[in-house]
């Protein structure tokens, strides 16, 4: 009677500290540039040695230009911030996917698409999108510069047990409704913070019949919604997904993992924390209005007005409004946009890339439209290239760039000017997130492509 | 960073908006360090400072009637990206203490491991604080970790909070976790070679 969750936290429990959280541990550490120098240097200080150097991945993503990654990155701080993970895998015998390596990008883009995330195991990195990596039926978590550290020096950490949760999404989606925008309409009902100190597994037909790539970006957005993570239980849609990839196994391993991978279920009599239902056929197309992942609405919709609002709760929604520069009560549709950015952990891969080709597959870009088109992966980039992609987009006027994290959170060049709206297919629309003063608009890449040709929102069904 | 912690009486920085996430708390492009130094001088800084440069004085760290060494927000503190940058900016513009209805996970284990106590107080709690902090802004507060209590001196409320007792021993004895972690690697190898 036991949940996913509950097989894989089991089967790493080192031990429980008395009066104290559990000592767990863990197979997979992806470090990037930003999270992990601390971590190294307090390593150092403690004259401590990597303890399992060879279940670390070290690759940076956060800082690297979208365009001439072959030359040095002009912003010295940026340089030195990845220069230094470099340094840090060398000297303590990491594996490191540096820039203009075939098999660089976005951490949670790689790891999958590498083989190096598989089913059942226990996968933390300093960052919360970790989150992500839950969608091949791992036990996978953000955690701490501090946790980093812990991990490096003895493959554990030390962790309370979350609460376990299901979210149950039945029914078929609908045309034009994408992994991306089921996950708008579970944080828009649950809010930012309707899962804090839960551990998600989505199930249900509608979950179910999502590709690989879906489930990765539904499983992204769970922090979104505050829960330590989220995931899916492994199926055949996960085994051909990591079948021939890199570092997955081969031969009779791959065999033997196979028959491992297929026990991890939730047992039909399994009892959950919470469980939580929806109906796919109640979602359309989603776009959030306000400072933070939660505050979003279906397109063809209006945003909230405060009634039956806590007092406590209208100060920031008035503040997020005034920000965002929208008013209570109206429509998004028919909008002016200035930016469009495709990419990100979330919406980075393949599958995005053929969504926003197939809106604007022989149609021109608007010309008040500043479109940034970033892969998630060289290897994604490939494929691209590989289906014929990037010439419709370039017929469209599009310009495909570099890999990297990019204008998700604007630590590269790519920053969106003070006060432009800009639709996005990341995951956060926090104030001055995509660069101080941008005003951000979730969306899937279709709803994204939507707005890059018509230059204003636009429900992508209209374009289909 | 690790300064033991037991009872710590100070004046109160209100903060009163719910859902302030990690990249208000420091904005990304401030995450290029590659030591934990100086993040202090930039804890909340697109609302510090406006966009020229020049000091918010509608921002309540400009505020010079309100000070101290707690800040009080509201819930959801520390929602978002989980960059510890965020715990180092807290600490290292002197806050030891931080008041809220409910953390986000991430942040709230940031928090502990910088040896800054995160407090989760009931929304009334909460609420009377607020409305105490502002009718006198001299209001003190006691946070005793070794009691597990806060009490508003203003009206004299205590309430107790949730530390599970390793956290606790850790944070009074000036203890992380690596030092238990690198402790225990012989638990590790025993682990490891019981599951080959």
């Amino acid at each position: 009677m036991n949940t996913l969750f509950d097989k894989i936290w089991d089967a790493h429990v080192v031990q429980a500290v008395n009066d104290g959280p559990t000592q767990l541990y863990i197979d997979r550490l992806y470090c990037h540039e930003v999270t992990s120098p601390q971590a190294f240097a307090a390593l150092r200080e403690r004259g401590l040695s990597c303890f399992r150097p060879e279940r670390i991945y070290c690759m940076p993503d956060h800082n690297t230009p979208t365009h001439d990654q072959d030359k040095p990155i002009a912003d010295p701080v940026s340089r030195a911030q990845v220069d230094t993970l470099a340094k840090n895998a060398k000297d303590f015998g990491l594996t490191h996917f540096g820039m203009m390596d075939k098999r660089n990008g976005i951490i949670h883009v790689v790891g999958p698409e590498q083989g190096l995330t598989l089913p059942g195991m226990t996968i933390v990195c300093g960052d919360s999108h970790t989150s992500t990596h839950g969608a091949m039926g791992a036990v996978a978590f953000g955690i701490g510069t501090s946790e980093v550290e812990m991990v490096l020096a003895s493959q554990c950490i030390l962790q309370t047990r979350p609460k376990t949760m299901r979210i149950t999404i039945d029914g078929t989606l609908g045309r034009g409704v994408t992994a991306k925008d089921l996950a708008l309409y579970m944080m828009s009902r649950m809010t930012t913070s309707g899962a804090t100190g839960y551990f998600v597994e989505y199930a249900g037909e509608a979950v179910r019949s999502l590709s690989m790539e879906g489930r990765l970006t539904l499983c992204n957005l769970s922090i979104e919604m505050g829960a330590r993570g989220g995931m899916v239980a492994p199926d055949e849609t996960t085994f051909a997904y990591i079948k021939g990839r890199n570092y997955a196994p081969k031969g009779k391993d791959w065999d033997d993992a196979v028959a491992y991978w297929r026990t991890l279920r939730s047992d039909d009599d399994a009892v959950f924390d919470k469980e939580v239902r929806f109906d796919a056929a109640d979602i359309e197309p989603m776009i959030t209005y306000g400072t933070n992942p939660g505050m979003g609405i279906g397109i063809s919709s209006s945003i909230p007005t405060e009634e039956g609002m806590q007092e406590a709760e209208k100060v920031s929604f008035e503040k997020s409004l005034l920000y965002m520069g929208f008013q209570a009560g109206e429509s998004l549709l028919g909008k002016p946009v200035d930016y469009v950015f495709l990419g990100a952990c979330t919406n980075g891969r393949i599958e995005d890339f053929r969504a926003f080709a197939s809106i604007v597959k022989g149609k021109k870009k608007a010309a008040n439209i500043i479109a940034w088109l970033v892969p998630g992966s060289w290897m994604v980039d490939a494929q691209i290239r590989e289906e014929g992609l990037d010439k419709i987009l370039e017929e469209a006027g599009f310009e495909i760039r570099q890999p990297g994290c990019s204008a998700c959170l604007a630590m590269n060049d790519d920053k969106i000017p003070a006060g432009k709206y800009a639709v996005s297919t990341s995951n956060r629309n926090f104030e001055g997130r995509q660069g101080p003063g941008s005003r951000t608009l979730l969306a899937s890449p279709l709803t994204a492509a939507a707005a890059a040709i018509t230059g204003v929102i636009t429900d992508p069904r209209t374009l289909m | 960073m690790k300064q033991k912690f037991n009872i710590i009486t100070s004046t109160c920085v209100p903060l009163p908006l719910e859902n302030v996430d990690t990249d208000q708390i420091i904005p990304a492009r401030f995450l290029k360090a590659t030591d934990k130094k100086g993040f202090g001088d930039n804890l909340f800084r697109d609302w510090r400072y406006n966009a020229d440069g020049t000091l918010n004085k509608d921002f309540v760290l400009n505020d010079p009637t309100y000070g101290g060494q707690i800040l009080v927000a509201g819930k959801n503190f520390g929602c978002g990206s989980s960059r510890e940058h965020a715990a180092w900016a807290i600490a290292g513009y002197g806050f030891r203490v931080v008041v809220s209805s409910f953390f986000a996970d991430i942040h709230k284990n940031n928090e502990l491991n910088n040896f800054v106590l995160p407090v989760v107080v009931g929304e009334d709690f909460l609420k009377e604080l607020f409305d105490s902090i502002f009718a006198d802004p001299k209001t003190l507060v006691e946070v005793n970790l070794p009691e597990q209590t806060i009490t508003n001196r203003a009206t004299g409320r205590v309430a107790h909070f949730d530390i599970n007792g390793y956290k606790k021993h850790c944070l009074m004895n000036g203890l992380d976790d690596v030092d238990f972690l690198v402790g225990n690697r012989d638990k590790v190898e025993a682990f490891e070679a019981k599951r080959k």
